[in-house]
């Protein structure tokens, strides 16, 4: 599977980077290598192989309907870029 | 050309718990912008999302209430996508693996028609945070993110507006009858999204579908999802080609309008959720569950139907609150007199609960008083007017009926010979009436019955006083 | 008192008996900081005020005979992708500068309620993704033992500020083998805990099914300590267990009678340096000597996992930096042209190249249409590695194998050739992958540039791992070497 300058666009837009003419090249390179490397794994046959997405398996772990203290707002306030009065900031958004 | 619709509805409904779905921050309206988040639903770098037992559960309680198959082993999953308000730029939901599956709502289509509605799936996920667009630019406040949602997707069985209107409200009286939502469209904690398509009739394959957004009210649904048929009609009629779109109602024109898109490509990229653990939900827990799960109001009206022999009207209006529907079945079991106490709930003691903005919940007397009331006018102790006023008394301090008519001497009469005295002194003091009613005026008796009732204070049995004046009469 | 030439447990020893101070401790080491910092560069935040300040509170309370918790007073450095209220948290990133944490993440708390004093916050490979610490983006790290090679990474300032003697000890996450390699190319001991041993709740995400904080010392007794302050169950993490905690100090002993150690020939083959297996060799001779039964193994599916890593760390990773977009912190550029380009803008400035190319490898490999192909077959792989692993130590307590095929390359070395760098986790990675724990422990010198020696155990057995690594440490004499800085002066123990 080779990747194209098409596709290295598409995943740009949905990772919002925004990459240079000369960025998109080392880019279609290095993601190829890597792509080539783990090609690999087309030699194991995992047709009937469960995945595994915690390392083992854990279940039922919950939190109980419980309030807890909220963070007050000026901390919320303080790492943010802008803001006005208690909001925060964005230029605006057109409706999506 | 002749088409039929189709339709699917999405709904979200905002479940009602203490805290957010993924941390302990209120889920209270209200509050300050801001106020009532934490590095959680903040998306601070270095949270990490803690399931809410409670959202579980109503997740479950929702797909038993709506017939679905409960899913042993789920999971969550996040769904990637850019937007201002999601802090974390991914929302945690369920793709794969979703609570409940295949279930149905059966509505009623017309008089005893009854058409299935398939539901596809029922999973849980987060709703997002809110935004104020300004023209100093848009303020974003996060204090709705994180309120643990339940979405509701049906097949595509619904064939017409009137239909998914049907289906919305029969899935809100659900869902509001086993208290996981309050269900409200005005207030945003329901929402409702359509999927519509057309084909000509007969057609098995479906057509090009739009979804259909922004639809605040059941009014609204009704008209949205008839404005979209008519337009795509429209479109194919005239040789045009439809595309799947996302459409927007507009309350104001009553027209769709295509919507910007949010991103150019709706690639969420679903993958699970390495943060949160697999749900494995026993057999124990849904039956724990599912006792918690009350009769639901449909099924509450066919068995008031069936074993209070009530017409459907009544059933249905007696049902359009849970604590009425109780106080009519406690007060019929009690007082074996059905229809009387529906009569009175539906009639004057629901006209007193409107005045005083209250409902059965917090009324001062109880089914065993009614009964009682019922009791005494069935038997003739008093008359139903005097009922009436018993009923006020009753309404107003919680006295039982027994009591008020014991401390005000309501007890009719029945005594043939006192009323009988009565009746001939009223005739002897009305010289006319004997004339007058001699000459056909029947109206006589009923003025000749006010004065009997005078006399007696309203006490005498009404029937009796009746058949005993117009037997004086037809002695004169 | 060159304080800072100690270890932690000789100077937590020293602290109990009264011989010296906390207040001491700190301003020891801050001294070696100042004296070596500007050669070393791995520290991106340090503040001595408010060290100094917990510092009087905690020898008050010595005073007063109380127990101050089994950190005593130690200065301790925490790799910048770790919360610590009132701190910086910058993962070495544009993205990031400015950003003051809100709140301490568990590990943190844990230090702080044992005793531990919080003296800065470490350099490392922006948002933990290198191997060498030349991803930073606000000043290279480098290997104490020659200022012209890298020190590892990505937890390069965790190595390298204990090698050099600036702190005691360090904490540093690992994702595929961040913490082990560059103690092996520092010669510190380093350990990756078991996944779910230690809370995540504070450590900025990386890989969610692969992270753990790790732990680095001066010797084994070292790492053991502040393993045992971190470790245990964390409600706010719903990955980790409630498993009990050993106590790692009854494993702290030489006798390694019965304990069956396997050598996987498969860590053993082409592209392993000569001198660095000659070195291995020698170091499983002594664990035999001390007791232990010596056997070779097969992992055959440990050649996969450098592949399944790639796929499924990037893919997370795209996902836990999606965050960053300059929205509620963190950097948000100023030449933006509406709401959408803001996104594009403040990540695309905000971002280095290695978090770029992992975003984007992430991205493609959850996309539409290569989900199946990608992501999910190397999740099925992780099932296969895992049984791989779990079939061998049926027979075996633990696996040896060398941490790294390479000693410190030289800066700029391997930066070009993406994945040249990246196989220098082909040993470490695996363990990730299972997530099972494994330490590193050094073992000696190719031309005078320190390796070392891993050992892999199965699921929460951390207690082995410190048992054999201890046994081979106290049989040698490589824990109680330092390095030379050129150009400052060689502080060898003992002169």
């Amino acid at each position: 599977m080779s990747v194209t300058k098409q596709d290295v666009e598409y995943v740009a837009v949905l990772a919002r980077l925004e990459l240079k003419e000369e960025e998109k090249e080392g880019m279609i390179a290095d993601m190829n290598s890597i792509l080539q490397y783990i090609e690999k794994l087309k030699e194991l046959d995992t047709e009937d192989v469960d995945i595994v997405v915690n390392p083992y398996y854990i279940e039922n772990k919950f939190r109980s309907d419980e309030v807890t203290e909220s963070m007050p707002l000026s901390e919320v306030l303080n790492n943010a870029p802008e803001t006005l009065e208690e909001y925060i900031l964005v230029p605006k958004v057109i409706e999506g | 050309m002749e088409f039929e619709t189709v339709i699917g509805l999405e709904v979200h409904a905002e479940l009602s718990t203490n805290t957010k779905i993924y941390c302990g921050c209120t889920t209270e309206y209200g509050g300050k912008p801001n106020t009532h988040v934490c590095p959680v639903c903040l998306g601070l770098p270095g949270s990490l999302p803690m399931l809410n037992k409670k959202v579980v559960d109503y997740g479950i309680k929702a797909g038993l209430a709506l017939n679905c198959r409960i899913t042993k082993l789920s999971r969550m999953d996040r769904k990637n996508y850019f937007y201002p308000d999601c802090p974390k730029n991914y929302q945690i939901t369920q793709d794969e693996f979703p609570l409940s599956r295949d279930g149905y709502i059966d509505i009623e289509i017309s008089e005893g028609v009854i058409k299935r509605i398939g539901i596809e799936r029922i999973h849980i996920e987060e709703d997002a945070g809110k935004l104020l667009h300004t023209n100093s630019g848009t303020l974003v406040d996060f204090n709705r993110a994180g309120v643990p949602l339940i979405e509701i997707v049906s097949k595509p069985d619904l064939s017409s507006p009137e239909e998914a209107t049907l289906y919305l409200q029969k899935l809100k009286s659900i869902l509001s009858s086993i208290e996981v939502s309050d269900c409200k469209m005005e207030e945003g904690s329901l929402r409702c999204d359509g999927n519509i398509s057309i084909k000509p009739k007969g057609e098995t394959k479906l057509g090009i579908r739009s979804e259909i957004k922004n639809m605040n009210s059941f009014k609204a649904l009704e008209k949205a999802l008839g404005y979209e048929f008519i337009r795509q009609e429209e479109v194919l009629n005239s040789g045009g080609k439809l595309s799947t779109e996302t459409r927007r109602w507009d309350e104001s024109t009553l027209k769709t309008y295509i919507m910007r898109s949010k991103e150019q490509a709706n690639d969420y990229r679903y993958f699970p959720e390495g943060d949160q653990v697999t749900i494995n939900i026993s057999d124990e827990w849904i039956e724990a569950i599912r006792s918690t799960i009350p009769e639901l109001t449909h099924e509450k009206l066919a068995r008031f139907i069936k074993e209070f022999d009530i017409s459907s009207y009544d059933a249905m209006v007696l049902t359009l609150s849970a604590p009425l529907a109780d106080f009519f079945e406690a007060t019929a079991k009690i007082s074996m007199d059905a229809k009387s106490s529906a009569n009175w709930l539906m009639g004057d003691i629901s006209k007193l609960m409107n005045e005083a903005l209250i409902t059965a919940a917090s009324l001062k007397f109880t089914p065993e008083d009614l009964s009682a009331l019922i009791k005494l006018i069935n038997s003739g102790t008093i008359s139903n007017n005097i009922g009436k006023k018993i009923l006020n008394e009753m309404f107003l301090t919680g006295k039982s009926p027994g009591k008020i008519v014991e401390e005000e001497g309501l007890t009719q009469n029945n005594d043939e010979g006192e009323i009988l005295s009565a009746v001939i002194e009223a005739i002897k003091a009305s010289s006319t009436s004997v004339e007058d009613y001699k000459n056909g005026k029947t109206r006589v008796v009923g003025f000749l019955v006010g004065l009997v009732m005078k006399a007696t204070k309203g006490k005498s049995n009404p029937q009796m006083v009746n058949k005993l004046i117009l037997q004086e009469l037809n002695k004169l | 008192m060159e304080l800072h030439k100690h270890k932690a447990h000789e100077l937590k020893d020293m602290i109990s008996k009264r011989e010296i101070k906390v207040q001491e401790v700190i301003t020891s080491f801050q001294a070696r900081i100042d004296k070596v910092e500007t050669d070393i560069g791995a520290i991106l935040y340090n503040d001595f005020e408010k060290a100094i300040e917990k510092a009087k509170k905690l020898d008050l309370s010595l005073e007063k005979g109380e127990n101050i918790g089994i950190l005593s007073g130690l200065p301790i450095g925490l790799k910048d992708n770790i919360s610590v209220e009132g701190m910086q948290n910058t993962c070495a990133s544009k993205i990031l500068e400015g950003y003051i944490s809100t709140y301490d993440a568990n590990v943190t708390e844990k230090i702080k309620s044992s005793g531990g004093i919080i003296m800065g916050k470490l350099n490392m490979d922006e948002f933990a993704m290198g191997s060498s610490n030349e991803n930073s983006a606000f000043k290279p790290c480098r290997n104490p033992w020659d200022l012209t090679r890298v020190p590892g990474g990505s937890s390069g300032g965790p190595a390298a500020a204990v090698a050099s003697c600036e702190v005691p000890l360090s904490l540093g996450t690992e994702t595929g083998g961040s913490v082990r390699q560059p103690a092996a190319l520092c010669g510190v001991v380093g350990l990756k805990p078991t996944y779910g041993r230690v809370s995540r709740y504070g450590v900025v995400a990386f890989g969610s099914t692969l992270d753990q904080v790790g732990t680095l010392g001066k010797d084994v007794e070292d790492c053991a300590l502040i393993t045992s302050a971190i470790a245990g169950l964390d409600k706010r993490d719903f990955t980790t267990v409630d498993i009990p905690v050993q106590d790692y100090k009854k494993s702290l002993t030489k006798d390694l009678s019965g304990k069956r150690i396997g050598i996987p020939k498969e860590f053993f083959g082409e592209g392993l340096n000569e001198d660095i297996r000659k070195k291995v060799e020698e170091a499983i001779k002594v664990l035999k000597a001390n007791g232990a039964i010596i056997k070779e193994c097969s992992l055959p599916l440990a050649d996969y996992s450098l592949a399944a890593y790639y796929i499924i760390s990037s893919a997370e990773a795209s996902s836990n930096l999606a965050r960053f977009d300059g929205i509620r912190y963190g950097y948000r550029a100023t030449d933006y042209k509406d709401g959408i380009d803001l996104y594009y803008k403040s990540r695309s400035q905000g971002f280095g190249n290695e978090v770029k190319r992992r975003i984007m490898l992430g991205t493609y490999a959850l996309s539409a249409g290569y989900y199946d192909a990608y992501y999910k077959k190397a999740l099925k792989v992780r099932k296969l590695i895992k049984d791989d692993f779990q079939r061998v130590f049926k027979d075996f307590d633990a696996l040896i194998s060398p941490t790294s095929p390479s000693t410190a390359f030289k800066f700029g070395e391997k930066k070009d050739d993406v994945l040249a760098m990246y196989l220098s986790d082909i040993y470490t990675v695996p363990v990730n992958i299972a997530g099972i724990p494994a330490i590193s422990v050094p073992c000696g010198f190719v031309d005078n540039l320190p390796v070392g020696l891993q050992i892999i155990g199965n699921y929460f057995k951390e207690d082995i791992l410190f048992n054999i690594a201890y046994s081979y440490e106290q049989s040698e004499n490589w824990h109680n070497t330092m390095p030379s800085m050129v150009p400052c002066l060689s502080i060898k123990v003992g002169e």
